[in-house]
């Protein structure tokens, strides 16, 4: 730890020469501003993505209209829309806010070291991130349009031209996930050194607080799960343009292999987004019930056991997918399997509660409405899990509706709740609570509108990824039609009530209620510093004497005991 | 549940639509049971002056068992889902009981052919009879099916047989299904195939012996009249204000331009 020491006080040398425009927020080396960008980049990418769903859903519920802001959907739009919305939302938002935003922001805040391990690889990962932005986002405008293969890119259709007939936005999609992937594998080589070796002195591994933990866990999960995808990505980019043949039939490949190396990382990716939302949703709980976490080792313990199993439960993806039918058998097994550590980790979580003095803050509001929200996407898994019920399943709006059911409480509700309680620490000021409660309610509710009744239309057998159902003569009746128009319905709602949280947070910038160094009076070290906290972080590197959730301790005046401390408080 | 929305055809549909309440009542009763203990608990303990919150660490013996056990009840239903969804996979997937007549699905950018095996009972001889995106199957028989593809991966659904497989180009995939329900039913393509992904659909008719000789006399005579076709221009209950497929203004007709 004598080095990190060393580090804080050339740092703290370093302050003294004033950093410009450029140097401070455009190649910035600074952890807090590097997840800033990230944040930033993350909600650009969250309204490209909330505009798709928007013309995509107008299409389902008034087929064939123009669309106000969009135009026409033909088929060729719609197949682009859907697909660059999953892959939107899953690689350019929960990845980039969730684990790069949250994961640069906090990781050296809540361990108590100045920065990042390697700042510069820091600056290099969101520069390369910014790159596949900015490709992603031309490959919509190429000849042919965007890519429109659905996110899972299943070849042939994705690897040959003639089939897809969006010669360059396949490509052009390809090279932006993989460039994705690439900042993604340096921001994780920098949150895992980092973690490891800069610890405040006095922080043993069990006093690192839970969030820290699972943004590490999904890291490193991230790194062994990616090879297979990196590897299959160059295969099918060969196939795109230099004519072999690792996925075509016709010249000895095999298409299924795709499916394996693609869902042998993207099983394992549900898990990396979601780890990093139960981290800081534990940290708003804690702090708003006034509770310790009720079995932080239980929690890390069940959490690693859930980040093995889901290495090995990948094939559920491809029941029906040509696969030998007795695999299934093992997969079902493992898939099932995983609700125990899962159902473990939300038990804690309800347990926490138990005996706790709750106040309903704005971030503890959102923390609850994910951990609600989120109980009803797990449990409905099971079902798909179940390999006899996947056959009707697969590739329905049951699947639509239950992944949601996941991601939106992971992506949405609890990045909000973390949002609204880490935002005094990030800008100095305070959110306005009114606006935040209207936006929570207002978030939540159309929330539930839109994806229930996709359940309902998913057990009618509505399949996925189809632009007008008039073709389906079983799935064109009124009664169907009436829950596509509800469902869009919510979702302006729902976009609209976005449009205050805007105001809000931007507005908040400037003439929020200015915010003391610990507003919320939670142990964790990042509350030490001033709010916004300086380049460097700490003025002194703090020891660490306790673990992160010692709130309401007996013999105690305050009902809060920071890390730092070495008295009583 | 399911049976509410789409009716099941098939001999294998209602142990689908068993395992489907089975799960139901499961997860149901975890979920409800889970949500009100939290909103029991979000409400005995929300902030009241001068009450301070418990010191629970949760690491105690007698405080684990809160957590262990749930889990170990979860472990004891994890079971019985996994018997249950094995148990159906198994019947539906793994086991191909003797057939009564075999038909030939092929599929391709973006329409499907279907091979009829004919009076001979059997597939590739001289007597197939030959169909674009209409199915005919006699009630009460079994049927193997050989799913092909010619172009990309396709998906061969019928919601009321309660049926989806995969098909790939270059594999032939075999399975059965017995339909139980005369009626005209959708086949889907639910794996996307491309720009014409939402318009590759089909019918199957499931028919009397009787109307089945009558219908496969009709195609080889040429007076056939397609129920595919038919449905689609005239579907049971239309979209409200949709175009319809045969207008010059349709999808379909704008896809075809677009080549």
């Amino acid at each position: 730890m004598s080095t990190a020491t060393a580090t804080a006080q050339d740092h703290a040398h370093e302050e003294h020469h004033e950093m410009g425009f450029l140097e401070k927020y455009i190649f910035p080396t600074d952890h807090k501003m590097i997840g800033m960008q990230y944040m930033f980049t993350g909600m650009f990418m969250a309204a490209v993505g909330g505009y798709f769903a928007y013309a995509f859903r107008m299409q389902l519920a008034f087929p064939g209209m123009d669309v106000p802001f969009f135009g026409q959907v033909t088929p060729q739009a719609y197949n682009m829309l859907v697909t660059n919305h999953g892959t939107i939302m899953i690689f350019w938002v929960a990845m980039p806010v969730l684990i790069a935003g949250f994961g640069n922001y906090l990781i050296p805040l809540m361990i108590g070291c100045d920065d990042m391990v390697f700042p510069r690889i820091n600056r290099l990962s969101y520069q390369v991130f910014f790159v596949s932005t900015v490709v992603l986002i031309l490959s919509f405008f190429v000849q042919g349009g965007g890519f429109g293969g659905a996110w899972t890119a299943y070849p042939p259709l994705s690897s040959v031209p003639e089939y897809n007939l969006t010669n360059w936005g396949s490509s052009l999609w390809l090279v932006a996930v993989a460039l994705e992937i690439i900042a993604f594998l340096l921001g994780g080589i920098n949150f895992i050194t980092t973690t490891m070796n800069s610890r405040a002195p006095g922080m043993k591994m069990m006093d690192i607080p839970i969030v820290i933990w699972m943004i590490n866990i999904a890291v490193i999960m991230f790194m062994a799960s990616v090879g297979p995808l990196i590897a299959g990505a160059v295969m099918l980019f060969m196939d795109q343009r230099i004519g072999t043949t690792f996925f075509l039939p016709s010249g000895g490949g095999d298409p299924i292999l795709w499916q394996h190396l693609f869902w042998f990382f993207g099983h394992p990716e549900v898990y990396v987004v979601l780890f990093p939302t139960l981290g800081l949703v534990a940290d708003v709980i804690t702090t708003f019930s006034r509770k310790k976490l009720w079995g932080y080792r239980t929690i890390l313990y069940t959490t690693i056991a859930t980040g093995g199993l889901a290495f090995v439960v990948w094939a559920h993806h491809q029941f029906i997918a040509g696969i030998d039918p007795r695999m299934a058998n093992v997969f079902v097994v493992t898939t099932l399997l995983i609700s125990i550590p899962i159902a473990e980790i939300m038990f804690c979580y309800i347990a926490t509660l138990f005996g706790g003095s709750i106040r309903f803050t704005v971030p503890m509001l959102w923390a609850i409405g994910f951990l609600m929200t989120f109980l009803l996407g797990g449990v409905t898994g099971i079902y798909l899990g179940a390999s006899g019920l996947d056959i009707y399943f697969h590739d329905s709006y049951f699947v639509i509706a239950h992944f949601h059911y996941t991601f939106f409480p992971i992506t949405i509700i609890g990045m909000f709740g973390a949002l609204y309680y880490w935002y005094p620490k990030m800008f100095g000021r305070h959110l306005n609570e009114f606006w935040g409660k209207v936006h929570f309610w207002g978030t939540l509710i159309p929330f539930n509108c839109i994806f229930l009744p996709l359940f309902l239309l998913g057990m009618a057998g509505q399949h996925r990824r189809i632009y007008n159902y008039e073709h389906f003569p079983d799935l064109a009746s009124p009664d169907l039609q009436g829950m596509r128009v509800f469902a869009t319905a919510s979702l302006i709602i729902m976009l609209l009530f976005q449009i205050p949280f805007l105001i809000n947070f931007f507005g908040s910038m400037f003439i929020g209620r200015k915010a003391e160094p610990n507003p919320w009076k939670a142990n964790t070290l990042e509350w030490t510093v001033p709010s916004p906290p300086g380049h460097g972080n700490f003025k002194e590197l703090p020891s660490v004497y306790r673990g992160p959730y010692e709130y309401s301790v007996p013999g105690n005046r305050e009902d809060y005991w920071p890390q730092h401390m070495p008295d009583r408080n | 549940m399911i049976e509410y929305f789409v009716k099941n055809a098939s001999s294998y549909g209602g142990e689908i639509d068993w395992l489907f309440d089975l799960i139901t009542y499961i997860v149901g009763f975890w979920f409800l049971l889970t949500f009100a203990t939290m909103v029991y608990l979000l409400l005995k303990f929300r902030y009241r002056e001068g009450v301070p919150a418990k010191y629970i660490t949760g690491d105690r013996h007698n405080e684990k068992k809160w957590i262990h056990w749930p889990h170990n009840i979860i472990i004891v239903f994890d079971v019985v889902l996994i018997a249950g969804a094995i148990w159906v996979w198994v019947l539906v997937k793994q086991t191909m009981p003797p057939n009564d007549d075999s038909i030939q699905v092929i599929a391709q950018q973006w329409s499907w052919s279907f091979v009829h095996s004919g009076p001979d009972g059997k597939l590739g001889t001289d007597d197939d009879i030959k169909t674009v995106n209409d199915l005919h199957v006699e009630v009460n028989k079994v049927y193997h099916f050989e799913l092909q593809s010619r172009d990309v991966l396709h998906n061969f659904a019928v919601p009321a047989f309660r049926l989806r497989q995969d098909m790939i180009p270059g594999r032939t995939i075999a399975g059965w299904f017995e339909p139980t329900l005369t009626g005209t039913y959708d086949i889907q393509c639910a794996e996307m195939c491309g720009h014409g992904h939402g318009i590759m659909s089909a019918a199957v008719t499931v028919h009397t012996p009787e109307s089945y000789q009558k219908t496969m006399k009709a195609i080889q005579d040429g007076t056939y009249e397609s129920d595919y076709l038919r449905r689609l221009n005239s579907p049971p209950t239309p979209i409200p204000g949709t175009v319809k497929a045969s207008d010059p203004d349709s999808y379909a007709t704008l896809l075809a331009k677009s080549f």
